[in-house]
C-alpha cells in the first residue's frame, strides 16, 4: 500500500481532498474577499471581479466557497473522528468482554439504527440548541452506530483466530490482546471504513446544512450556500449548483481514495490467504 | 440406514448454529422476526418520545420563545400538559396514535394526524413511483454488469454509479431543475400537488422530484445487485451447472436467480428504506407537499408533536421495510423451507 | 482407434495481477502428456500447487479465474477440443466429459432437490427421457450404496451426510454415460471410514460403466487402489508417469520413490512408566446441553507422547481445549505434574500456563500477520523470562537454529514463509517458553506429505534434546505409529481404547478401532478389495454400517 501503487484514479482523489485542505487551511490568502462582506449586487453572473459571481446578499461567491472548505471539513472531520473513537473503543469492547456487556451494547445499537439517521439526527435537532459542538456530537453520536457494527464485525473475525487464542494461552492480559493482536489486523479494513464514513459525514452535514439545521449563518459552509441560493435556481442563477459541486467534487475524491483502500486491503487478504 | 460417522465435516460455531435452526421450524423463526420488529417499533416510539423529553432545554420556554413570562410558561406547561408524568404522558401519546390521533400541531392548532394522513399519501406516491422505476432499471444494470464484468459496460456502470452515491440529493436536484426546467422548460417547478388533481396532471407534476429520487437510490441499489449476483455467480454449484454444458442464460435462470432472490430481495427492502428517508430532501427541493416536507418545516418551528408524529412514521416505515427483507430471506432458504 | 483422451504437450498459464496495474504471466503446468484409454483410470498426482486440478479441468477446456491453455492439445476421441468452438464444448461438458468436485456439499446447489440435478445434464443434453434418466439416477445411486435409491434423488443436498452427498455427486456425473470423468479430490474431505465406502462405491461404478477417468489426489495410497495407470506431478511438470504398478513398487525418481516409502517410519514406544506428565480423570464436557466428552480419562508419561486418534466429531479437538482451560469441562479434573491444573485458563497462573504449549493445525492463522518473526518467536522470552534486547535476539536466533532455519528468517513476516516453514517457527514459539507439554492439534494435516514427514521429525529429534512431552491429536493412523508411545482411540465422545501403542495396535480390537485400522490406505495394490472382502465377513459394526452390501 504505497503511493507508487496507487491507480490513477486514487491519485486524483488524493490530489482533490488535498485541494480542499489547501483551500481549508489558507483560505484567508487565498480568498480574495472576506467569507462575509457584502461586495457587490445580488447574484452577479460568473466573470469580471467575481470569478464565480455573487450570492443571494451580494458576497462573492469564490471567497465564501473557499472559507466554505473550512466549516464542512472541521464538522465533518471531526464527527467522523469522533463517531469512529466512540464506534471503535465499543464494539471492541464488546468482543473482548463478551457476554452480557457484548449483548447489552449490540441490542442498544440496534435500537439506535432501527431509526433512519436523518430521522434521528432531525428529532434531536429539533430540541436541542443549535449550536456546532452539538452538531458534531450528535452526528457523531448517530454515526458511531454504523462503525460499531463493522467495527464489531471486523474485530470477532480477528478474535476467533488461533492466534488471538494462542495469545490468551500464553498469559497475555485484555490490552495486549486489543492492541497487539487484534488492532493491527484489523487497521486495514477500518481505514477504507473511515473513508467511508467521512463521505458519509460531508454528505449528512450538508443535507441538514440544506434543511437549516446544520451549520448557522453568517459561518459558510457548502450545504448552507445550496440553501441560501436555492430561490436562484429558477431564475437561472447557478449560485447554489457552485456550492453543489463543490460537495460533490469532494465526496467523489473521498470514494475513489476509498475503492482504492478496499480494493488493496482485500487483495492483501487474498495474497494472505495463498501463500 | 445411515452412518453417523458421515456428519458433514464442520466446525463447531456453524454445527451449533444449525441446529439452532432446525430446532426452530419456519413459522417460528418468521412469527419471531415479527415480534421483534414489533419490539423494536415500540423501543424506537420510546426513543423519539423519550429521547427528546430527556434532553436539557425547557419547551414551554423555547415555545415561547424571547416573551417568556413566568406566568405565560406556566400556563403553557397546563395547557400542553408538560407537568404530568413521563411515562403517562408517553402512553397517552401512544394510546392516541394507536387510533389514529397525532395530536395537536403546536403552531397551528390543526389536528397533526389529518396533515400526516394527506400529506403521507403525497410522499409514498412519489416513493412508490420512484421505487417503480428504479428496481427494474437496478435490477437489469446490475445484470448487465455482472454479463459485462470488468469489461467496459460494467466499468462505466462503476464509474457512474460512483459519481451518482457521491452527489448530494438536493444537488442532484437542482441540477435536474437547471436542465429541465430552466434549460429545457420541459418540467414544472415547483412541483406542486393539490386534492382533485388528476393523475396523468399529478405524474407530471412529479416527473422531476420523482427522477432525482431513482437517480439517489438506483445507484446504491445497483451496485448492491451487482455484488449479490456476483457473490452466488462465484458460488461452486455455478461452476457445477457450467460443467454440465448447460447454457450461461440457464445457469442464470434455473441455478443462479432461486439462490440470488433472498439477498437481492434483502437489497431491495433496504433501498426502499432509504428511499423513505430521501424523500425527505427531495421534497424540500421541490417544495413537494409530503410528509418529509412537514416534519422538516416542524423542526425548523420546535413543533414537537409534528416532530415526534413524522418521526415515528418514518421510523415505521424503515422498520417494517427491513422486517420484509429479513423474512425473504428467512422464507428463501432452502434449510428452513425443507428440514430434515 | 485414438485413445479416449490424450494430452500432448499441454502448457497452461494464468496471468497474475497485482493492485498497482502490473501483470506477471505464471505457467501452473508445463509440457504434460498423457493418454487414458477405455475403460482406464489415470492417477494424478502431486502436491498443491502441482496443477493436477487445472490439468483435469482442461479436460472439459474449463480454467478457474482466467486459466488458460497457452500450449499443446486436448484431443477427446481423437478431436481437438480447443476447435470446437463455444457450442461444441457446452456439448462435451457434462454429456462426454464430467467432473467430480472435492466438495460436493458447495458444488450442488442449496436450492434444488439432488435427483433433479442428477438428471439434469442428461436431459439438457438430450442424451435421456426424464423418465430414463431417472431411473438410470435410481440404479447409479443404487450401485454407488446409497440409501433407498428410489426416493433418495427426492432430498435436498442439506439432507444427507457428507458421504452420501459425495455418491451423489459420482451419480450425477455418471448419470449422463459419459465417456471420461475427473473425479478431483472425490474423498479428501470424508472421514477415513466414510472415504474407503465412497472409495469403493467410485470404483464399483467404474467397472460397472466401463468410463474412462482421471483421478486426482495427493494421496498415493488412495490412487493405487483405483487407477491402471498413475503419473506424478510437482511445480506443473511431469515426475514420472507409468503403470500403477511400476511406479508403486519399481519408482525411478527419487521424488516418487519419497512418495512411496513415506509413512513407513515406525517408532519404537517407550517403557511404561508411573511419573505421569498428564492425567486427565472422569473428564465430561460440552457446549450447552450437549456433551462433547463423556467420561474420559487419560495418562501422558514425561517425555513421552500420547496420540490421540479419531475420526471428526469424535471429540478430540474439545479435549485439547479442556487441558488448554478454554473450556471447563461439566465433571473430572486435569492434573500437571500431579497437582491439579485449575480448570480455567483465567484462574492458570503464568507459570503453569508456560508449562503447557500449544501448536496449532492452521499455522497460517496461529500467528499474527502482522509481528515479524523475531517478535512471534520472542514474545514467550519477554513474557515469561523477561528477556529483552540483544540477549532476546540470540535466543531467537538459537530457537531458529533448532528448527533448522537460519537468522535471515528473523525479520520476515509469516506471509512470506512457506506452509512448512511457518509450522516451524509455531514450534519455534512453543519451545521458546520452555514447555513441559506441547499440545499438537493436527499439526501435519494441512501439509504435503514430505513437509508433513519433516515436521514429524524434527518433533520426534526436539523430544530427544529436551525430553518435552507430546499430546498430539490427529485422525491418522501412519502418524501414531510413526510418533507415539501411547495411544488413545476416541468415538463419538469416548475413549474406546487406551493404552502403549503396541498393545492398542494389536488385535483383538474393538469393533471401531477394527474399522479405522481396516480403513486406513495401505501402499499396496490391490488393499481395497481384501479390506472390503475382508469386511464382509465381518460381523457387522454398529453406527458405520456398510451400505455397499447392497449393491
Amino acid at each position: 500500500m504505497t503511493l507508487r501503487s496507487m491507480p490513477m484514479s486514487a491519485r486524483i482523489g488524493l490530489a482533490g481532498i488535498l485541494l480542499v485542505f489547501a483551500c481549508a487551511i489558507f483560505a484567508p490568502v487565498i480568498a480574495p474577499y472576506d467569507e462575509s462582506a457584502i461586495v457587490g449586487e445580488v447574484w452577479a453572473p460568473m466573470g469580471g471581479d467575481f470569478l464565480l459571481g455573487t450570492d443571494n446578499l451580494g458576497r462573492d461567491l469564490l471567497s465564501r466557497l473557499i472559507y466554505g472548505a473550512r466549516a464542512t471539513l472541521f464538522v465533518a472531520l471531526s464527527a467522523t473522528v469522533i463517531s469512529f473513537s466512540i464506534g471503535m473503543f465499543l464494539s471492541f469492547t464488546a468482543v473482548v468482554s463478551g457476554g452480557v456487556v457484548d449483548q447489552l451494547l449490540s441490542r442498544l445499537n440496534d435500537l439506535l439504527m432501527s431509526v433512519p439517521a436523518l430521522i434521528l439526527a432531525l428529532v434531536v435537532l429539533a430540541v436541542l440548541p443549535q449550536n456546532i459542538w452539538i452538531l458534531i456530537v450528535v452526528m457523531a453520536v448517530i454515526d458511531s452506530t454504523r462503525v460499531y457494527r463493522v467495527g464489531r464485525a471486523v474485530a470477532l473475525d480477528v478474535s476467533v483466530m488461533d492466534f488471538v487464542e494462542a495469545a490468551w494461552l500464553r498469559g497475555e492480559g485484555k490490552l495486549w490482546i486489543i492492541f497487539r493482536e487484534i488492532l493491527p489486523n484489523t487497521l486495514a479494513p477500518l481505514l477504507g471504513e473511515f473513508g467511508l464514513r467521512f463521505a458519509f459525514s460531508i454528505l449528512f452535514l450538508s443535507t441538514l446544512s440544506f434543511l437549516g439545521l446544520g451549520i448557522q449563518p453568517p459561518i459558510a459552509d457548502w450545504g448552507g450556500m445550496v440553501k441560501d441560493n436555492k430561490d436562484g435556481i429558477i431564475f437561472g442563477v447557478s449560485a447554489s449548483l457552485t456550492p453543489g459541486a463543490a460537495i460533490a467534487f469532494l465526496v467523489v475524491c473521498v470514494n475513489l481514495v476509498v475503492d482504492w483502500l478496499i480494493n488493496t486491503t482485500s487483495s492483501l487478504k487474498g495474497a494472505r490467504d495463498n501463500a | 440406514m445411515t452412518s453417523s460417522l458421515e456428519e458433514p465435516v464442520s466446525s463447531k460455531p456453524l454445527a451449533s448454529a444449525r441446529q439452532t435452526l432446525l430446532r426452530n421450524s419456519l413459522g417460528q423463526m418468521v412469527v419471531r422476526r415479527i415480534l421483534l420488529g414489533f419490539g423494536l417499533l415500540i423501543a424506537a416510539s420510546m426513543l423519539i418520545f423519550g429521547g427528546v423529553e430527556a434532553l436539557p432545554g425547557d419547551f414551554a420556554s423555547t415555545y415561547l420563545g424571547q416573551d417568556a413570562t413566568p406566568q405565560a410558561i406556566a400556563n403553557i406547561r397546563e395547557e400542553l400538559d408538560l407537568d404530568r408524568p413521563m411515562t403517562e404522558r408517553y402512553l397517552s401519546w401512544l394510546g392516541g396514535i394507536a387510533q389514529g390521533d397525532f395530536g395537536t400541531s403546536w403552531s397551528n392548532r390543526n389536528s397533526v394526524g389529518d396533515q400526516i394522513w394527506k400529506r403521507l399519501g403525497n410522499s409514498l406516491l412519489l416513493a412508490g413511483v420512484a421505487a417503480l422505476i428504479a428496481i427494474p432499471l437496478a435490477l437489469a444494470l446490475g445484470m448487465v454488469a455482472v454479463l459485462y464484468r470488468n469489461r467496459i459496460p460494467d466499468k462505466v456502470i462503476s464509474i457512474l454509479s460512483l459519481a451518482a452515491i457521491s452527489l448530494p440529493e438536493f444537488f442532484i436536484g437542482y441540477l435536474l431543475i437547471q436542465f429541465f426546467t430552466v434549460q429545457l422548460g420541459v418540467a414544472s417547478f415547483p412541483a406542486t400537488v393539490y386534492d382533485g388533481m388528476g393523475l396523468g396532471e399529478r405524474l407530471a407534476t412529479i416527473a422531476l422530484p420523482v427522477m432525482t429520487l431513482v437517480i439517489v437510490v438506483l445507484a446504491h441499489m445497483m451496485r448492491m445487485t451487482r455484488s449479490a449476483i456476483m457473490n452466488v455467480m462465484s458460488s461452486p454449484y455455478v461452476e457445477t451447472a457450467e460443467l454440465k454444458g448447460l447454457s450461461a442464460l440457464r445457469i442464470i435462470a434455473e441455478h443462479a436467480a432461486p439462490n440470488a432472490i433472498a439477498p437481492v430481495v434483502t437489497v431491495i427492502a433496504l433501498n426502499l428504506a432509504a428511499l423513505v428517508v430521501g424523500v425527505v430532501v427531495v421534497e424540500v427541493v421541490f417544495v413537494y407537499p409530503g410528509i418529509g416536507q412537514y416534519m422538516v418545516d416542524a423542526v425548523t418551528m420546535r413543533d414537537m408533536p409534528v416532530v415526534q408524529g413524522c418521526g415515528l412514521i418514518f421510523a415505521a416505515l424503515y422498520i417494517v421495510l427491513n422486517m420484509v427483507a429479513d423474512i425473504v430471506s428467512i422464507l428463501a432458504n432452502p434449510r428452513l423451507r425443507h428440514p430434515r | 482407434m485414438p485413445e479416449m483422451l490424450s494430452v500432448k504437450n499441454l502448457r497452461i498459464e494464468v496471468t497474475a495481477r497485482q493492485p498497482d496495474g502490473t501483470a506477471t504471466n505464471l505457467v501452473l503446468v508445463d509440457d504434460v502428456s498423457f493418454d487414458v484409454g477405455k475403460g482406464r483410470v489415470l492417477g494424478l498426482i502431486g502436491e498443491s500447487g502441482a496443477g493436477k486440478s487445472t490439468i483435469g479441468l482442461s479436460a472439459l477446456a474449463y480454467g478457474r479465474g482466467g486459466v488458460r491453455i497457452e500450449g499443446g492439445q486436448i484431443l477427446l476421441d481423437g478431436q481437438d477440443i480447443a476447435k470446437l468452438g463455444l457450442r461444441g464444448i457446452r456439448a462435451v461438458r457434462g454429456a462426454r466429459v464430467a467432473y467430480v468436485a472435492q466438495s460436493a456439499a458447495a458444488a450442488f446447489n442449496p436450492a434444488h432437490k439432488l435427483g433433479r440435478q442428477v438428471i439434469e445434464a442428461s436431459i439438457r443434453h438430450g442424451i435421456m427421457t426424464r423418465a430414463e434418466a431417472t431411473k438410470r439416477a435410481a440404479y447409479l445411486f443404487g450401485i454407488l450404496g446409497l440409501p433407498d435409491p428410489d426416493t433418495f434423488g427426492e432430498r435436498f443436498p442439506h439432507q444427507v451426510s457428507g458421504g452420501q452427498l459425495q455418491r451423489a455427486m459420482t451419480a450425477m456425473a455418471l448419470c449422463a454415460n459419459p465417456e471420461l470423468i475427473v473425479f478431483d479430490e472425490p474423498t479428501t474431505a470424508l472421514d477415513v471410514t466414510t472415504q474407503i465406502e465412497v472409495l469403493a462405491a467410485i470404483k464399483h461404478a467404474i467397472v460397472e460403466t466401463q468410463t474412462a477417468a482421471l483421478y486426482i489426489t495427493h494421496d498415493l495410497a488412495v490412487v493405487a487402489q483405483i487407477s491402471d495407470d498413475i503419473m506424478v506431478l510437482r511445480h506443473g511438470k511431469t515426475v514420472e508417469y507409468g503403470s500403477t504398478r511400476q511406479i508403486i513398487e519399481a519408482p525411478r525418481e527419487d521424488y516418487t520413490k519419497a512418495l512411496v516409502s513415506i509413512r513407513q517410519t515406525m517408532r519404537q514406544e517407550a517403557l511404561p512408566s508411573d511419573d505421569a506428565q498428564l492425567r486427565v480423570a472422569g473428564m465430561t464436557a460440552g457446549y450447552s446441553a450437549m456433551d462433547v466428552l463423556h467420561d474420559v480419562s487419560l495418562i501422558l508419561p514425561k517425555g513421552q507422547t500420547l496420540a490421540v486418534v479419531g475420526e471428526s466429531g469424535s471429540g478430540k479437538s474439545t479435549l485439547a481445549r479442556v487441558i488448554t482451560g478454554l473450556l471447563q469441562p461439566k465433571a473430572g479434573a486435569v492434573s500437571f505434574n500431579g497437582a491439579a491444573l485449575p480448570p480455567a485458563r483465567k484462574d492458570r497462573s503464568r507459570e503453569q500456563l508456560r508449562r503447557i504449549q500449544m501448536i496449532y493445525q492452521m499455522a497460517d492463522t496461529a500467528m499474527n500477520p502482522r509481528q515479524k518473526i523475531r517478535d512471534i518467536v520472542g514474545r514467550p522470552l519477554t513474557l515469561y523470562f523477561g528477556m529483552r534486547g540483544k540477549a532476546k535476539t540470540e535466543r531467537v536466533k538459537e530457537l531458529l537454529d533448532q528448527i533448522e532455519m537460519g537468522p535471515q528468517f528473523l525479520d520476515r513476516f509469516p506471509a512470506e514463509l512457506s506452509g512448512g516453514q511457518k509450522q516451524r517457527i509455531a514450534i519455534a514459539r512453543a519451545l521458546a517458553a520452555k514447555p513441559e507439554l506441547i499440545l499438537c492439534d493436527e499439526p501435519t494435516s494441512a501439509l504435503d506429505p514430505l513437509v508433513a514427514e519433516g515436521i514429524l521429525k524434527l518433533l520426534l529429534r526436539l523430544q530427544e534434546e529436551t525430553a518435552v512431552s507430546y499430546l498430539f491429536i490427529t485422525h491418522d493412523i501412519a502418524i501414531v505409529r510413526a510418533i507415539a508411545d501411547r495411544v488413545a482411540v476416541m468415538h463419538r465422545g469416548k475413549v474406546v481404547r487406551e493404552g502403549v501403542k503396541s498393545a492398542v495396535l494389536s488385535p483383538p480390537f474393538d469393533d471401531y478401532t477394527d474399522l479405522l485400522l481396516r480403513s486406513v490406505p495401505e501402499m499396496e495394490i490391490g488393499w481395497l478389495e481384501r479390506v472390503l472382502d475382508g469386511r464382509r465377513v465381518v460381523t457387522q459394526v454398529p453406527g458405520a454400517a456398510m451400505e455397499l452390501e447392497r449393491s
